[in-house]
């Protein structure tokens, strides 16, 4: 091929590239930037749900101002939730997950239906385990209270859907329970590309099975581990669902995105609760910068 | 030597105790769920581990006291077109991703990946506005358009991945064949793509049934409810006497064919996960 020919191929090839991407560009567009832009717009008008259209500019009235998010005890608690209920569900998540991803690196009879077992709290809806936990822990019929009152680790039944106390624990626990097999199957899947033969190596040399996990092991799943953890970080950042059906919009699990929605559908607050999501936004925003940079994750495949 | 196997006997029984353990811990409450959806509402107070009858009493009651049926068909709809468009654009954008060499494509494949890092939330009241101006408020198109948000960064993501593996030359020899570039995706990669399509559009799918926050706020009427929202605010006769045995049918009814669908693709849901997260 003559370099001309080769340069119209590569322009025209370089034309059909972006004819196939307009259309999925033309779509995000539509339902991401467009919608993001226009909500950290509104954050900084007093919009109201119900007169979208006479919202007039208030600059950073909703941030900083006397009744803005940052003066806001409430919203200072959300975030104080946000932090501790991620904190709490990804290093839970992270140590059973390991346990579980290293249970199921072992070869052993019903292996398999172990692994099927571990993946079904992942395909339970959201909205199904909130319902499904909050009949458990029902104060009055739930099965948990049952139990720990038949083991004798509690005297008297617990409301742990309702005692302010005991929400988050619940909250936790639920999301322990519904997100623990993900992080198993990414920390099993780092598992299972480690090469065999340091582990026969260490075996030889008769190191003792828990050395080698923290001498070998984990040092190799390193980055694997940390994306893992700063992916499912991001997902709990964002929590909703979850704590919205288990127990509402109560204070004391009132997380980021409760609070943001509550102020923008329930009080009709746009501009104030598109204030507070552009916050989240910005926060996650910062989180995922780290991830891919944490992550190097390969762009161009050449 | 006697020692020793008893220590390694030891071991295997707290190895097995642990996989039982875990078992318990990631199926009971499953199954929990489908011993109450069993029991009749006088039954329903006392704890059970077993199902004392087989009563399916609240699998019809579930039907006759809530929109349930329409709630379903619903969530169908809803998943069903949001995957078919998804992967629609998915593909043909990770042709031009994977496939061809341009300016700016990195930067692109960073934003996707950002966009796929969005809080929901951050975007609820712009997508809320713009549903309104559209027309679309409490219309199944609305959720189908704004599940785009989610289903369409991982779809191009993951199948761009996967499109990158494929061997040059089967491409080369189609373009010598004087094949247009549609012809070539949809002859030479869609066949070989199944696979990624399978997983790709299941994990679209599961994403869009499951989906809670954006239902709630653009649909208004029983009419026009998913499943989430419907078992969400499924109600009984007075506020605080929720009909716990219609939740629990309802909630079997709606996670039985997504657990079937996640065990039969067990493997490829798996690969398909770690091809979002982990390995990029």
């Amino acid at each position: 091929m003559s370099g001309e020919v080769r340069d119209r191929l590569s322009r025209s090839r370089t034309r059909t590239a972006w004819l196939f991407l307009a259309p999925m560009l033309v779509v995000l567009a539509l339902v991401a930037a467009w919608p993001l832009l226009r909500t950290i717009w509104l954050g900084l008008t007093d919009a109201n749900l119900l007169r979208m259209d006479q919202a007039k500019w208030v600059g950073f009235e909703n941030f900083a101002g006397k009744h803005g998010l940052l003066h806001d005890k409430v919203w200072w608690h959300a975030v104080k939730n946000t932090l501790w209920f991620t904190v709490c569900t990804v290093s839970i998540e992270t140590v059973l997950g390991m346990v579980i991803a290293l249970v199921l690196t072992r070869t052993f009879p019903g292996r398999a239906l172990v692994r099927a077992a571990v993946l079904i709290p992942w395909a339970v809806p959201t909205v199904v385990s909130a319902k499904m936990w909050s009949w458990m822990l029902n104060d009055q019929f739930g099965i948990i209270n049952h139990i720990l009152l038949g083991l004798g680790i509690i005297d008297s039944p617990k409301a742990w859907t309702a005692d302010p106390d005991l929400l988050m624990s619940s909250v936790v626990l639920v999301d322990v329970w519904k997100t623990t097999p993900f992080m198993a199957l990414l920390i099993l899947a780092a598992l299972q590309m480690l090469p065999k033969e340091c582990y026969e190596a260490a075996q030889l040399d008769g190191v003792h099975p828990v050395k080698v996990f923290f001498k070998v092991t984990l040092p190799l799943i390193r980055p694997a581990l940390l994306v893992a953890v700063i992916f499912r970080a991001l997902d709990a950042i964002r929590i909703f669902d979850l704590i919205y059906v288990l127990t509402g919009t109560r204070e004391s699990t009132m997380t980021m995105s409760i609070y943001a929605r509550q102020s923008l559908i329930e009080f009709q607050q746009v501009g104030y609760g598109s204030a507070a999501s552009t916050l989240l936004f910005f926060i996650v925003a910062l989180l995922t910068v780290i991830y891919v940079l944490v992550g190097r994750v390969k762009l161009g495949g050449d | 030597m006697a020692a020793l196997t008893v220590r390694s006997l030891v071991g295997k029984l707290l190895f097995y105790l642990l996989v039982a353990a875990i078992v318990v811990f990631a199926v009971f409450p499953f199954y929990y769920a489908i011993v109450t959806s069993l029991k009749s509402s006088t039954e329903l107070f006392s704890v059970d581990y077993f199902p004392v009858k087989w009563d399916f009493g609240n699998y019809v009651g579930v039907f006759r006291d809530n929109p349930f049926a329409t709630n379903l068909w619903n969530s169908v709809i809803v998943a069903v077109i949001t995957v078919v468009i998804s992967l629609f654009l998915g593909i043909t954008a990770a042709y031009a991703l994977a496939r061809i060499k341009f300016r700016g494509r990195s930067l692109l494949l960073l934003t996707i990946l950002g966009v796929s890092m969005f809080p929901q939330i951050a975007v609820l009241s712009g997508m809320y506005q713009m549903i309104r101006a559209l027309g679309l408020y409490n219309h199944l198109a609305a959720l189908v358009l704004s599940y785009m948000i989610f289903t369409l960064p991982f779809t191009v993501w993951v199948l761009t991945t996967f499109m990158r593996e494929l061997p040059k030359e089967l491409e080369e020899a189609a373009i010598l064949d004087g094949a247009s570039p549609w012809v070539i995706v949809t002859r030479v990669f869609m066949p070989l793509m199944w696979p990624a399509l399978v997983t790709t559009g299941l994990l679209a799918f599961i994403a869009a049934w499951n989906e809670f926050l954006f239902a709630l706020t653009f649909t208004l009427t029983n009419d026009k409810r998913t499943v989430p929202v419907g078992i969400a605010t499924m109600s009984g006769a007075s506020a605080h006497e929720l009909p716990w045995g219609n939740i629990m049918a309802a909630s079997v009814i709606v996670t039985l064919p997504l657990v079937l669908l996640v065990l039969i693709f067990q493997r490829r849901i798996v690969s398909g996960l770690t091809a979002g997260a982990v390995k990029g």
